[in-house]
């Protein structure tokens, strides 16, 4: 009787071709990806139909949450750099290398400039944290919004405002704003929206 | 590719000269690969937001609001709980009589029907152009600048926008949307005066 041997069959699969797909992919993200941008606060933009892209660069971003609290943040990090030095000259406020160093790495932040010495010296994992989303005093006696678009206009000529606001934002709030850019004389703004779409049949 | 030698496997047989697999194990390779995805995927955002634009008056030149006439002037007022309030013209100067104020939303069937009725006539215009660029009779450059015309036309109804401070942004940006999906060139945001808040309110109760 012959013996009957059980071929074993290899269990070895063939990695090549999915380890070819998979860097297929990773190719493609890479290439694709911009990264989302840290936001201090979770905001919910409301929808329109408008389908205008928002330049990269050159946008100074002012994120209005549902409470009406303002956070503030321009891009490139000399830029950043040179308005802090524009606010702390403006304020009387020395701001050392260091510090200069952190707030060009810092996308967008909500605070008082009396705290800013503070907030910056937090690691960015504290800074991230509820207690620190308090918001840039936007009030008629102590406008400090105002100087900070001021600042970044100085800064960059060619700057962009981006207003990106909670659906749930009350009007107020969002006057106050416009307000205070048409004060400035700043009367060009793009809001923030997501897409929706077109409705048919008009 | 990476399987040059598949004879390799024997190399434990006695005896055999001793063949060195040239085969490599992908597997960690792949689950890198797939680490590194996943991290992309997760931290991209594809969808670049949209923006809207908007241009609002200056403060430094006040300049008078430019003449309307008032049978086309339509005030549309944000009120409190996603409530749209609307009337068209303004005070009848001969009888002293008000204009009668509706109460509609943001549905379909509301505000935006009352727009493209008022506005019918230069919907079918740039309709039309729209069509004359679908058929590429004419450029995209020309297709703006022509419903810019469209729309700026002496006809065109003016849409007065005013929002109470009960109304929240996405009202604001709701109108601002209905301005584009029903082609109205003209409108502003102005600031709501006591009467007509004090009309709304007799409304309400």
């Amino acid at each position: 009787m012959p013996k009957v041997k059980a071929k074993r069959k290899s269990t070895w699969v063939d990695m090549t071709a999915m380890c070819d797909m998979a860097f297929l992919l990773l190719t493609f993200f890479m290439l694709t990806s911009n990264f989302t941008v840290k936001e201090p606060i979770q905001v919910d933009t409301p929808s329109s139909i408008s389908e205008i892209k928002i330049p990269e660069t050159n946008i100074m971003k002012v994120i209005v949450d549902k409470d009406g609290k303002v956070f503030f943040g321009i891009d490139g990090q000399e830029k950043r750099i040179s308005l802090l030095e524009k606010i702390g000259e403006a304020y009387k406020i020395n701001f050392t290398q260091k510090e200069k160093h952190e707030f060009s790495l810092v996308t967008s932040f909500g605070q008082p400039l009396e705290k800013m010495k503070a907030y910056l010296a937090l690691t960015p994992e504290q800074r991230d944290l509820k207690e620190n989303a308090v918001g840039i005093p936007t009030d008629s006696l102590n406008n400090q919004f105002k100087d900070w678009v001021r600042a970044a206009r100085a800064v960059n000529r060619e700057i962009k405002i981006a207003i990106k606001a909670d659906q749930k934002t009350p009007y107020p709030k969002i006057k106050n704003v416009m307000n205070t850019l048409q004060d400035l004389n700043e009367c060009r703004f793009n809001l923030i929206t997501s897409l929706e779409e077109v409705p048919k049949n008009l | 590719m990476a399987e040059l030698n598949t004879e390799g496997k024997g190399g434990k047989h006695k005896g055999k000269s001793k063949k060195v697999s040239t085969r490599v194990d992908l597997t960690p390779m792949v689950d890198l690969a797939f680490l590194l995805i996943t991290f992309f995927m997760l931290t991209t955002s594809m969808l670049k937001p949209q923006t809207m634009e908007l241009a609002m008056p200056s403060k430094d030149t006040p300049t008078d609001p430019p003449k309307l006439k008032q049978s086309l002037a339509v005030t549309v007022i944000l009120g409190k709980d996603n409530k749209v309030f609307y009337f068209f013209g303004a005070k009848d100067e001969k009888t002293g009589a008000d204009p009668k104020i509706e109460t509609t939303d943001f549905g379909p069937n509301g505000i935006r029907k009352v727009l493209l009725d008022r506005n019918r006539e230069i919907i079918v215009k740039v309709d039309e152009l729209r069509k004359q660029n679908a058929d590429r009779k004419i450029s995209d450059d020309t297709l703006k600048v022509r419903i810019n015309r469209e729309k700026s036309v002496k006809t065109a109804p003016m849409v007065l926008i005013k929002a109470t401070d009960d109304s929240s942004y996405k009202n604001l940006v709701d109108i601002l949307d209905e301005m584009m999906i029903c082609n109205i060139g003209k409108y502003a945001i102005i600031d709501i005066t006591p009467e007509d808040l004090a009309k709304i309110k007799t409304l309400n109760l």
